[in-house]
């Protein structure tokens, strides 16, 4: 009976980690890059969740086949990443770069409340709730429990995809290359003659696709309100604190670590249910104040 | 005789009526509202908002309230409690507005109603169900003119009972926060003394604006209780309901939803039959003794045509407070000989008060709480609406099912008997 309720609980941990990695990996790789700690970056996951309604109602009302839903879900990730990303950081983050690091919080948190605002005035405040593409797949009898193969299936396998594309991306291509050149030391990377600036454009882009992905991709299994943006933001900053800012593999598995962590507490100590996101980052920085696969950072001067 | 005399000339000569404290007829009459324009909450702030315009736009046409035109003031609840606090005493101080109706949060009326107390200004809790601050306090300017948890949280036990008499084991998926731990301490200890072999196999409590309750589902479906209960209310309860249904839980258990009556219209079709709805309270766009009264169906129609929604419990409970206050007012203007009344005229005025705004009439009682029967119903589908609407129908009326004044709800819960169950009760169908 214990190892099935280990399966069980290790199911729904996996599920809701791959969600949690998706936008603190955008976190992460925006503060790898740009070194800005983007408080914004919350407000891209609610965005993505609400384009990627209002696309999948229109889809329902005009009665075309529901399947488009899926690329629905890319597209509204991709138009918020896209519009609003490069947006706001041509316009506000380009103008704080070289700003002290309080002012950069201030700025970001101010644009996450703007765009809080905008998503009230535009939606309104009642929840939506487009689960299309979840019903379509169906259920799953896993160990006598029924499973919806969206979360159990289709959501870790983006997130691995996300992940290994993430890494060939970085690590295979000129372009990945060149990020990780200006993450590595921005003034030598300028030296031999990259843009930084479009490098910056382009990561922050990428980085907001991201949160905009796991909002669209949440928003079929979950009620999309005002607000849902914050509880995520901070999720990402545990993880991303947790794995070492600016870790694209630590970050996968410290999300892995911290939804196993929530869904063993539901079943065995569900006080703690809350709490243990934050446990485990408290317990991770105690032992390896850098996070668990951060690096010490050389001092530049 | 001769005393009284005296006394009556002095009075005319200071310009005083004999009754006294008559102050001036005001120009309007303000009224300050505080609702959540922000967070999760506003699916209950923005349609409590509305309702009050829309009463009062009404009134306002008819000469207000004894005569005077009523301007409302609205405060954000969702800005949190110590700026809520701040913009309280704005209103009251340089606003003068006369009356306070706050809040909906419970925590934002234990922190309110001892500052209205201070600042002598007639507060209404408007929407908040919270049994402590009435009974562990007492108060000359705070009154609830609607529901509360105890009589809520009883009337579900028993209409549950009613459902299901042989019912063996519970488990219960709450909101981590007052509202959900409190109302499972009432629901709790009454089922505990109605029917005390019940098991409770599991108590949850995910996070207020949870996004997910994936875990949660999983562990029920393993677990097989006979009952899930939960008293959580707007995302939240939309999110459980539609992620359990989909996954087949509620064909496994009964779902007892007390706060469901402001979720069936956004649930649509994801709200299956058979599941235990609450109204916090006797309030139903359907409530079948009202809903053919041309005044009820005048009502949900100006609030559908307003905000293009059905109405909701927090709507009705606005109205009832508004009501509650105007007849308070006529009651105080009556008794001061037909001048206007002062502010604690108007508050003494509230005790005995009968709230009647498209519901069974609410009575306030001494210790300021008001009595709102409790209409409980089992979600049904007809094709006239888009989503799921109640049968089977029972009103419970409060009277029997409330603390009774000066006990404390806890420990009343724990003295009530079995023979309760055999509570005389009104029972409607649905009118297809």
């Amino acid at each position: 009976m214990t190892s099935d309720l280990l399966l069980i609980a290790a199911l729904d941990g996996i599920a809701y980690a791959a969600l949690v990695f998706l936008v603190a990996v955008g976190l992460t790789l925006i503060f790898g890059v740009l070194r800005v700690l983007n408080i914004a970056h919350g407000s891209f996951y609610a965005l993505g969740a609400y384009v990627a309604a209002s696309l999948g109602i229109g889809i329902a009302a005009s009665k075309i086949s529901p399947w488009l839903s899926y690329p629905a879900l890319a597209v509204a990730a991709a138009i918020v990443g896209i519009v609003v990303g490069s947006a706001i950081e041509r316009l506000l983050l380009q103008r704080i770069y070289d700003k002290e690091e309080v002012l950069q919080l201030l700025v970001t948190f101010a644009a996450f409340m703007i765009l809080d605002n905008a998503q009230r005035l535009i939606w309104g405040v009642q929840p939506y709730f487009v689960a299309t593409p979840l019903q379509l797949l169906g259920n799953v009898q896993i160990g006598g429990i029924t499973y919806t193969v969206y979360q159990i299936i289709v959501l870790p396998a983006v997130a691995l995809l996300v992940l290994a594309g993430m890494r060939l991306f970085l690590r295979r291509t000129v372009s990945g290359r060149v990020i990780l050149a200006v993450a590595e030391d921005r003034e030598a990377a300028r030296a031999i003659g990259i843009n930084v600036p479009r490098v910056y454009l382009w990561t922050f882009v990428i980085g907001s696709i991201l949160a905009s992905l796991g909002g669209s991709l949440a928003s079929p299994t979950t009620s999309i309100l005002p607000g849902m943006g914050t509880d995520m933001l901070v999720l990402s900053f545990a993880v991303a604190a947790s794995a070492g800012l600016g870790r694209i593999e630590g970050a996968a598995i410290t999300a892995l670590l911290i939804g196993l962590g929530r869904s063993a507490a539901v079943y065995w100590a569900p006080e703690l249910d809350v709490l243990v996101p934050y446990l485990i980052m408290t317990l991770v920085l105690l032992v390896k104040p850098q996070g668990l696969f951060g690096t010490l950072q050389a001092r530049r001067i | 005789m001769r005393k009284t005399f005296a006394i009556a000339v002095a009075a005319a000569l200071l310009g005083i009526t004999p009754s006294g404290f008559a102050a001036d007829k005001p120009a309007e009459l303000k009224i300050g509202i505080t609702t959540f324009s922000s967070g999760p909450a506003s699916v209950f702030g923005v349609p409590g908002k509305a309702a009050a315009e829309l009463l009062i736009d009404e009134w306002n046409k008819t000469g207000g309230i004894g005569g005077v035109p009523v301007r409302l003031f609205f405060v954000d609840e969702g800005a949190g409690t110590q700026a809520l606090l701040a913009e309280y005493r704005r209103l009251v101080q340089e606003e003068k507005v006369a009356v306070m109706f706050a809040s909906i949060s419970s925590g934002n009326c234990q922190a309110v109603a001892p500052l209205a107390e201070d600042l002598k200004v007639l507060n209404y809790m408007w929407d908040c169900g919270t049994q402590r601050i009435l009974e562990e306090g007492k108060f000359r300017y705070v009154y609830r003119p609607q529901s509360y948890g105890t009589p809520e949280m009883l009337s579900t036990v028993l209409y549950m009972l009613r459902k299901k008499p042989d019912l063996k084991t519970i488990a219960v998926v709450n909101q981590d926060y007052a509202w959900g731990r409190d109302s499972w301490q009432l629901f709790s200890t009454a089922l505990k003394a109605l029917k005390p072999d019940v098991k409770v196999v599991a108590e949850l409590f995910p996070k207020l604006g949870a996004a997910d309750f994936s875990t949660e589902i999983s562990r029920l479906q393993a677990l097989r209780p006979d009952v899930v209960l939960s008293t959580s209310w707007g995302g939240d309860l939309d999110t459980l309901v539609r992620q359990a249904n989909q996954r087949g839980l509620m064909n496994q258990s009964l779902f007892v939803l007390p706060l469901a009556e402001s979720s069936l219209e956004r649930l649509g079709s994801d709200m299956p039959e058979g599941v235990i709805v609450g109204a916090r309270g006797n309030n139903y766009f359907l409530n079948p003794e009202y809903k053919d009264k041309p005044e009820f169906k005048a009502f949900v129609d100006a609030f559908q045509k307003k905000t293009g929604a059905y109405p909701i419990y927090p709507v009705f409970h606005m109205a009832q407070s508004l009501s509650a206050l105007r007849n308070a007012y006529e009651k105080a203007i009556k008794a001061n000989g037909g001048q206007w009344p002062s502010h604690e005229q108007v508050a003494d005025a509230t005790k005995g008060v009968t709230a009647e705004a498209y519901s069974r009439p609410i009575m306030i009682r001494e210790d300021g709480q008001g009595l709102a029967d409790q209409l409980l119903g089992v979600s049904k589908r007809d094709p006239k609406y888009k989503f799921a609407i109640m049968d089977d129908m029972a009103v419970y009326p409060a009277d029997k099912i409330s603390t009774p004044v000066g006990k404390i709800s806890i420990e009343w819960l724990k003295t009530i008997e079995p023979s309760m169950l055999n509570l005389q009760v009104s029972t409607f169908k649905h009118a297809m």
